[in-house]
């Protein structure tokens, strides 16, 4: 079968016009963050089958909503009502009230700053289309950029376009990704490969794995425009097998698009073939690390490589390879639809667009929000957060997870890039922020963080592999009390080596939250400084 | 001008380390004429004086016995010199570290004795969980690895030392051999 | 094959040459400019894992491995300063508080590699505090040991065996801290049936980790110029 634009659009047409049929939606939240939503739907399809309007209203499931804290989520629409903490057993008196006055109980007020101050890109669909439904993203305006580019673009245009938007990787280096791109469309050789990092490891972070499991199609969307540019006909998905709501979304939606000939070979009428493959990953942090991702997926030890060569040049089985973030190849289709210049317009001068961050700790308003580049963290944390629970006060945010440090409240103003994150001390990662309050010791973070740091040091270079450990100890040693004051000095230098010799970036940026607290709350380590229990003088007071 | 005062101490070690110092041989008489020596097992001298300017301590910390005795010898002494690798790292005793005191002990006296197996508790100090390294408790001045380090090693350290020449150390030794 | 691209660079201030596939690790060696290494083996493929052979390159930000990095036109590298010297000393230092490295009872003692890397680079103490990880040693096999004790993780016995034996016994299993070598799928050595007892893993071995049985304290000599010769011997076989 073959799809032309045209037959897409008819598609589309379709489902919206049988959307348009009902008279209410039932939006229910299916995301893993929202629980119980099977009970919840199979609810509200017993209420409805109760009720006389029944037959007008179409109950579906749907991405994450965002507002985790508020979960499970419903949204009624045309309405734009938003329910909270919904039980299977409110689904009667919610569909009784459909078209009249809501359930107050349990109303969340839709001009929260929550949902007010947020700009949608990669999430704009979240929420709103079935993600096990390539007609809904169709209906949605789906694969409309792909197949346009597919058709109607060369691939160096959609290079010029990517470069154009100042789009970064969201992966948390923040290369620009129109520089990578024309690196592999240049690089020599037939055989390209893009592969897609889907291997979220961050503590707290999830935004990989929400854009999987609620808007699966707007992914591979993404990877057909980057193969496309690069000339790859061969793509990998490597996504961690911790996330199984993810992977059989994702499943589905390769099986879905390779029906509608939006995969596989002369897609869409063109010249231009494309399979795209599942890869799992066992959960190793350092398989996020690029080189270390391509001996995963090549069926070797998860273990990086020193670079250069950059997988650009030899990547996949030796061959040139784009490995982009699931949240960047997200932003893709959004830019070729609206174009680089309305990307290119938000964010500041160095990050543009927007981006996704996991709003977690002790933050009222914990869950998935997107925002313009620039925001403050102030404005994130206070406003579109809501600020801190139970009349504590704010202490630190934690951005880039292991990977990235502590920023104090007295920085809460700064806004936030790439740039101004590392002038911090931290780094924007995948998106984490951890939100902590005065009662968090900064020691203990630091000491779990390392710890971590520990377990998934792959073990292969020295400073990483030991130094980890070294460091871990420690911190230990100032968690009980029990440091002296040459192990501030062993610890500092110790950060340094790490930091300054590892071989990929895991060892690399492991000191990074030693460093950033040890910068901005130096007391909770000297508070510490005790020294151990004097043997002697125990006797001597005995 | 008072010649300086050193005291040399033996840990748990095997004393090889003051058999090396003994085998400077003719030297020692050298050594004899500028310096007092003030404390050793090598002297009769059942406590530590005050005021000891170099001391050389010989083997690992392994009771709370050694510890103390490390902790008082710092606070009387001006340069305190790690000598030998069961000093600097805890080598041989350390051994024991990996399994355990308990496990050694039980090993060594129980399981591989035949007659009148029991561990040894009378008049001794308990032996600690691990056999460390003198820098795990006190500030170490100078560090002579080896086991032993050779007598020129110790005759060279401590001639600079008298000699004040301590600034620019740097002796061929290093662990084990 | 065309004739190799000439590229001159200088190192510690001397003005060197070589050709543009080589590493800086090997000009320098050929220059006599002596770089401390324990994962890099001549006739072995490079990992860049010890990290010992880090070196200084004008125009960039952090110290490179010299052994995986490739010589450029007009390079200025430093490979002794301060820095590089305290950054090698604490990895050896790192190496040393890792296991159960007791010198004065090793059958390796005097022909080590760690060892006299700690002798020639100043380490007079380990700063940090030993892990003393409660390790096995295998004496399984006929004519071997492997003990883990003495183990730093540099590979060469996975590599010397994959690349040179073709066997690829040895590979690692765990990972961090936790890294050990392991021979198959986690079998007693004597029990391998890949290994072909052939000990070239024993004589690339840095320390007192593998070696031949009967072997008492500072008895173990490795054996190992046949190595170079045999690789450039089959190199020249393919050609």
């Amino acid at each position: 079968m073959t799809m032309h634009l045209e037959e897409l659009h008819q598609l589309a047409d379709d489902r919206r016009r049988e959307l348009e049929g009902f008279a209410h939606h039932i939006l229910v939240c299916t995301s893993l963050g929202c629980p119980k939503n099977k009970e919840i739907i199979a609810a509200f399809r017993q209420a409805l089958t109760n009720s006389e309007a029944g037959e007008k209203v179409l109950v579906r499931k749907v991405g994450c909503m965002g507002l985790c804290a508020a979960g499970p989520v419903v949204l009624i629409l045309p309405e734009e009502i938003y329910y909270q903490k919904v039980a299977p057993g409110d689904a009667a008196e919610i569909v009784s009230a459909l078209g009249r006055e809501p359930v107050q109980r349990l109303l969340l007020p839709s001009d929260l700053p929550f949902f007010t101050r947020q700009y949608k890109n990669v999430l704009a669909l979240f929420g709103r289309i079935d993600p096990e439904s390539l007609e809904d993203y169709l209906a949605a305006g789906g694969y409309e950029a792909a197949v346009t580019t597919i058709t109607r673009m060369r691939p160096t245009e959609v290079i010029r376009s990517i470069d154009k938007s100042g789009l970064r990787g969201r992966g948390g280096a923040g290369y620009p990704t129109g520089l990578k791109w024309s690196t592999v469309a240049k690089a020599q050789g037939k055989k390209k490969y893009v592969v897609c990092n889907a291997d979220e490891g961050d503590p707290g972070a999830f935004m990989d794995r929400a854009i999987l499991e609620s808007t699966p199609h707007a992914l591979l969307e993404g990877i057909l425009i980057a193969a496309y540019a690069v000339g790859a006909d061969c793509a990998y998905i490597y996504v961690r097998a911790e996330y199984p709501l993810a992977v059989r979304r994702l499943k589905r939606a390769i099986r879905e698009a390779l029906r509608a000939n939006l995969l596989g070979t002369a897609i869409c009428g063109s010249a231009f073939s494309l399979t795209i493959q599942i890869r799992l990953g066992a959960g190793a942090f350092v398989c996020g690390e690029e080189t270390a991702l391509i001996a995963s997926v090549e069926g070797g030890r998860g273990v990086p490589r020193p670079r250069p060569p950059y997988p650009a040049e030899k990547g996949l089985w030796g061959r040139p390879t784009l490995i982009n973030n699931v949240e960047t190849l997200a932003n893709v289709p959004g830019i070729i639809q609206r174009g680089a210049d309305w990307f290119a317009g938000l964010g500041t001068e160095k990050s543009k667009g927007t981006k996704v961050f996991a709003l977690t700790g002790t933050i009222n308003n914990a869950g998935l929000i997107e925002v313009p580049m620039g925001m403050t963290l102030r404005e994130i944390v206070e406003e579109i957060g809501g600020g801190i629970p139970g009349g504590h006060t704010f202490k630190a945010v934690q951005t880039g997870g292991p990977s990235g440090g502590c920023i104090p409240a007295e920085h809460l103003d700064t806004p936030v890039s790439y740039e101004n994150l590392s002038a911090l001390g931290s780094i924007m990662g995948s998106g984490g922020m951890i939100v902590m309050d005065e009662t968090t010791s900064m020691v203990d973070i630091v000491t779990y963080f390392m710890a971590f740091s520990m377990e998934e040091s792959c073990g292969k270079c020295v400073p990483c592999r030991v130094g980890t450990a070294q460091m871990h100890t420690l911190l230990k040693k100032f968690q009980t009390r029990t440091a002296i004051d040459d192990d501030l000095t062993t610890l500092e230098s110790l950060c340094h080596l790490v930091r300054n010799t590892s071989l990929c970036g895991l060892g690399q940026s492991a000191p990074n939250p030693v460093l950033s607290t040890l910068n901005y709350f130096r007391p909770e380590y000297l508070e510490r400084i005790t020294g151990p229990v004097d043997p002697c003088r125990q006797e001597e007071k005995q | 001008m008072n010649k300086p005062r050193l005291a040399t101490l033996w840990l748990d070690g095997c004393s090889g380390c003051h058999m090396s110092l003994l085998d400077t041989d003719e030297r020692l008489l050298d050594l004899a004429a500028r310096v007092d020596l003030v404390y050793s097992p090598l002297v009769d001298c059942k406590l530590y004086p005050e005021a000891v300017d170099i001391a050389c301590i010989e083997g690992a910390v392994s009771t709370a016995e050694d510890e103390c005795r490390l902790r008082s010898v710092r606070e009387r002494t001006k340069c305190l010199i790690a000598l030998g690798d069961c000093a600097v790292t805890g080598n041989v005793p350390a051994m024991r570290n990996t399994w355990g005191t308990d496990t050694v002990l039980r090993s060594v006296y129980l399981e591989r004795e035949a007659l009148a197996a029991r561990i040894p508790t009378e008049d001794l100090p308990l032996l600690s969980d691990k056999a460390l390294p003198l820098h795990t408790f006190v500030k170490v001045d100078f560090f002579l690895p080896g086991c032993p380090p050779s007598a020129d090693t110790i005759f060279s350290a401590l001639t600079a030392l008298i000699e004040g020449r301590s600034a620019d150390l740097r002796l061929n030794t290093g662990f084990g051999t | 094959m065309t004739a190799a691209q000439i590229l001159t660079l200088t190192i510690d201030g001397k003005h060197v040459s070589g050709l543009a596939h080589e590493t800086l690790l090997q000009v320098a060696l050929e220059n006599d400019i002596a770089i401390p290494t324990l994962c890099c083996l001549e006739g072995l493929s490079n990992q860049g894992s010890c990290r010992l052979c880090m070196v200084e390159i004008a125009g960039t930000t952090k110290p490179q491995p010299a052994c995986v990095t490739l010589i450029q036109e007009g390079m200025v590298v430093i490979t002794q300063s301060e820095n590089l010297r305290t950054y090698r000393r604490t990895i050896i230092e790192l190496l040393f508080s890792e296991r159960n490295h007791i010198c004065a009872v090793c059958v390796a003692n005097e022909h080590c590699e760690l060892q006299t890397l700690a002798r020639d680079l100043g380490v007079d103490h380990i700063s940090f505090p030993g892990r003393y990880p409660a390790l096995p040693v295998d004496a399984s096999h006929d004519r071997f040991v492997l003990d883990h004790n003495r183990c730093i993780l540099c590979t060469r016995c996975v590599r010397v065996c994959a690349e040179i034996e073709g066997a690829h016994t040895w590979d690692i299993q765990g990972r961090g801290i936790r890294s050990l070598i392991t021979a198959d799928f986690n079998s007693p050595w004597g029990q391998s049936t890949t290994c072909t007892s052939c000990g070239k893993c024993v004589q690339v071995c840095p320390t007192g980790a593998l070696f031949e049985k009967g072997r008492s304290v500072a008895e173990m000599l490795k054996k190992r110029p046949s190595l170079p010769y045999l690789v450039s011997n089959r190199t020249r076989e393919q050609q």
